[in-house]
């Protein structure tokens, strides 16, 4: 059993209830996805005690909603995490990562500014790149703007 | 245009350049920051690289601008004595180049200021550079 | 405590050749909080990429920075091979790795060149960057260009480096390793670079890990993450080489991680060429017809650090979704630790008085005997001179 293997079981032991689909695509890729709810704990479980490190995270609007992919690697074995949230399209909201770790909260801005998604809890939900390049509620990454 | 000759008199020697860099790679800055370092040498011709665009006669651009650029290029511009060169370099500043489809592209740098020179590449050789530099010398 | 004086540093200022804006908030000469601004230098190529084929955005994210342009473009390869699940030839790999590698030192000795004219220090500047031609003439007798290369495909690469250009490359290696011996001796000796580098910026490990910086600032840190190593693509694999980490994690220790993984990149470079040797010449490209639904993550270490890329495609001509994560990207947020609590000077590592002992030195140039037209001082006399006033210098510190 390879060492990714025995890292998925033991997430999913730990959280059989909240695992909507896992897919393990090679030795060092695999993704999971869960419900919004579960991000906080499933992120906390990665960074503090399997020692992952946050890379960032990646949102795009498709026909299931708003997806947000958390990216983690394991830099022992060059695993790289996904963990896949669908946000509903009328509401996109989520818990901000930033109690975790300060690397959530650019990335978080960002995503608050190209595709409109909420992150509660954000301490400082400012403007990072649009300040002076388009207005505000313009969302320019969301399907509707092409 | 001017027939008293005060443009040929002043940017006869010693041009003072001062750098914009707008949304670009970078990789225009660099080449412009290596005229200045020892194979090439461009303060061998008095050419300085300054501080401030008050002392320039030269303004040099570089990278796409997009729509915050484009407020404080023109304020930059404002500030600069008069008259001045301002030369577009790379092919982002000269045209939009690859980021001319972008959502935040304001314009290539003709429509924003008016432009005595391009120097195009991506990026363009630091003899390209100087090259440039000097056809609009003799220009003027 | 006083009202705090704001001291804004950009967007436009001579210290940096790119526009972004930080604001530091000062009490007196020490800061003590950074606030930064950006959006100066958005030019939206996530959202153009997706408008791009895929041949096409080799060619856009090499754009997204001039001097990692290898990196990005390694990135989305290792990216787009995940998905479309292929394995590039050997002389490919090779080959890829040699761009990489030589792509490192010219970064690393252009950081280098710039952390000296921060300091005030020209005289490195210089010298650097006069070190760093023949990486570039390099570059453009493999490539054609001096920056921007354009190498990469998916499954391969574009251009072959022939077997009988192993030996001019070979020729400058040897010639650059010497100069690296020699920038190294000025570096790590040189007690004003000592003075204004040691304990200065430091990032703990537990800053590291918080802020998920990578690359250099990481592993001067001492957490020796390094993406060649721990999820190996291209040749990496088939080389010996070594992580280089340092424990104190100030601006010295950052400054020797570079200095010395440039030995490293050119011992790999040194083992790709032979490696070339051995594989048949033109045996550059796997021929990929078409790419499928799928997603795919792809990582390559760039001189700053990690390069992550995230692609999401539809089976057509073009990605979906395209997100980027340049390693600056967390590298610059832990501006906000290392620089709070230090002096005006040491935070942007700029204005200082300097020693100017390599200032003679300039150029290498000849003192000429003007009445006799011989040269009483050459250039390897004027080092050994600054050296010795390096010594001297030393024992009064």
């Amino acid at each position: 059993m390879s060492e990714t293997e025995k890292i998925i079981d033991n997430i999913k032991n730990k959280f059989t209830q909240d695992i909507l689909n896992t897919e393990v695509k090679s030795k060092r890729r695999a993704t999971i996805t869960i419900p919004g709810s579960a991000l906080i704990k499933m992120a906390d479980f990665l960074y503090s005690d399997m020692n992952f490190r946050f890379i960032t995270a990646s949102a795009l609007e498709s026909g299931k909603g708003f997806e947000i992919y958390y990216h983690f690697s394991n830099d022992k074995t060059g695993l790289v995490f996904n963990i896949h949230v669908v946000l509903p399209k009328n509401k996109p909201e989520i818990e901000s990562l930033t109690c975790l770790f300060e690397a959530a909260s650019w990335i978080e801005r960002e995503m608050h500014e190209i595709l409109g998604i909420n992150f509660l809890n954000h301490p400082n939900l400012e403007k990072l790149i649009s300040e002076g390049n388009w207005a505000e509620g313009v969302y320019p990454y969301r399907k509707e703007q092409q | 245009m001017l027939k008293l000759g005060f443009k040929s008199y002043i940017f006869k020697k010693s041009l003072w350049l001062f750098h914009f860099g707008g949304a670009s790679c970078n990789n225009c800055d660099i080449e412009i920051l290596d005229c200045l370092t020892p194979r090439y040498d461009v303060e061998r011709f008095g050419m300085l690289l300054v501080g401030s665009v008050r002392h320039a006669d030269v303004l040099l651009i570089s990278g796409s601008i997009n729509q915050k650029d484009k407020v404080r290029l023109l304020e930059i511009y404002k500030q600069a004595p008069k008259p001045i060169l301002v030369v577009a370099i790379g092919a982002c500043s000269c045209t939009g180049g690859i980021f001319a489809e972008g959502n935040v592209f304001a314009g290539p740098v003709d429509k924003i200021i008016p432009v005595d020179a391009y120097i195009p590449g991506c990026p363009p050789k630091p003899e390209a550079i100087l090259a440039g530099i000097f056809k609009l010398l003799k220009k003027k | 405590m006083s009202k705090p004086t704001i001291i804004p540093i950009g967007p436009y200022h001579p210290l940096q050749a790119e526009p972004e804006l930080f604001k530091l908030y000062c009490d007196g000469e020490i800061v003590k909080d950074v606030k930064w601004e950006t959006g100066y230098n958005h030019r939206g190529i996530e959202k153009l990429s997706e408008s791009k084929t895929f041949d096409q955005v080799f060619f856009l994210v090499e754009r997204i920075c001039g001097i990692c342009s290898t990196s990005h473009p390694f990135a989305f390869a290792n990216c787009m091979e995940e998905i479309v699940n292929v394995e590039i030839p050997d002389r490919a790999k090779y080959i890829r790795s040699i761009i990489g590698e030589l792509e490192r030192i010219h970064s690393h000795l252009l950081w280098a060149g710039l952390a000296g004219h921060f300091l005030g220090y020209n005289t490195v500047f210089m010298w650097v960057w006069k070190y760093r031609e023949p990486v570039l003439d390099l570059f453009e007798i493999i490539t054609g260009n001096r920056n921007s290369y354009a190498m990469f495909k998916i499954g391969g690469v574009r251009r072959d480096i022939p077997n009988n250009l192993v030996p001019t490359i070979q020729k400058n290696l040897d010639a650059l390793k010497h100069k690296l011996d020699l920038l190294i001796g000025v570096v790590m000796d040189d007690p004003v670079i000592h003075a204004r580098t040691k304990g200065v910026g430091v990032l703990t490990k537990q800053d590291i890990i918080n802020f998920a910086a990578v690359g250099p600032t990481a592993r001067a840190s001492g957490v020796a993450i390094d993406v060649r190593q721990d999820d190996p693509y291209a040749a990496y694999p088939l080389v010996n080489w070594k992580v280089i980490t340092a424990e104190e994690g100030d601006v010295f220790a950052k400054v020797a991680v570079r200095l010395l993984e440039m030995y490293e990149s050119v011992s790999i470079i040194e083992q790709c060429l032979e490696g070339l040797k051995k594989e048949k010449e033109g045996d550059i490209e796997v021929k990929v017809k078409n790419v499928p639904e799928g997603m795919g993550t792809g990582r390559a270490e760039a001189p700053r650090g990690e390069v992550f890329h995230f692609v999401t495609t539809d089976g057509g001509y073009s990605p979906v979704r395209h997100k980027v994560r340049a390693p600056s990207y967390t590298n610059i947020s832990t501006f906000k630790k290392s620089c709070v609590g230090q002096t005006i000077s040491d935070a942007t590592i700029s204005l200082a008085a300097v020693d100017p002992c390599y200032c003679c030195t300039e150029r290498m140039a000849m003192v000429y005997d003007y009445y006799n037209k011989k040269p009483i001082l050459s250039g390897k006399d004027m080092i050994k001179l600054s050296q010795q006033k390096t010594e001297e210098l030393k024992k009064k510190l």
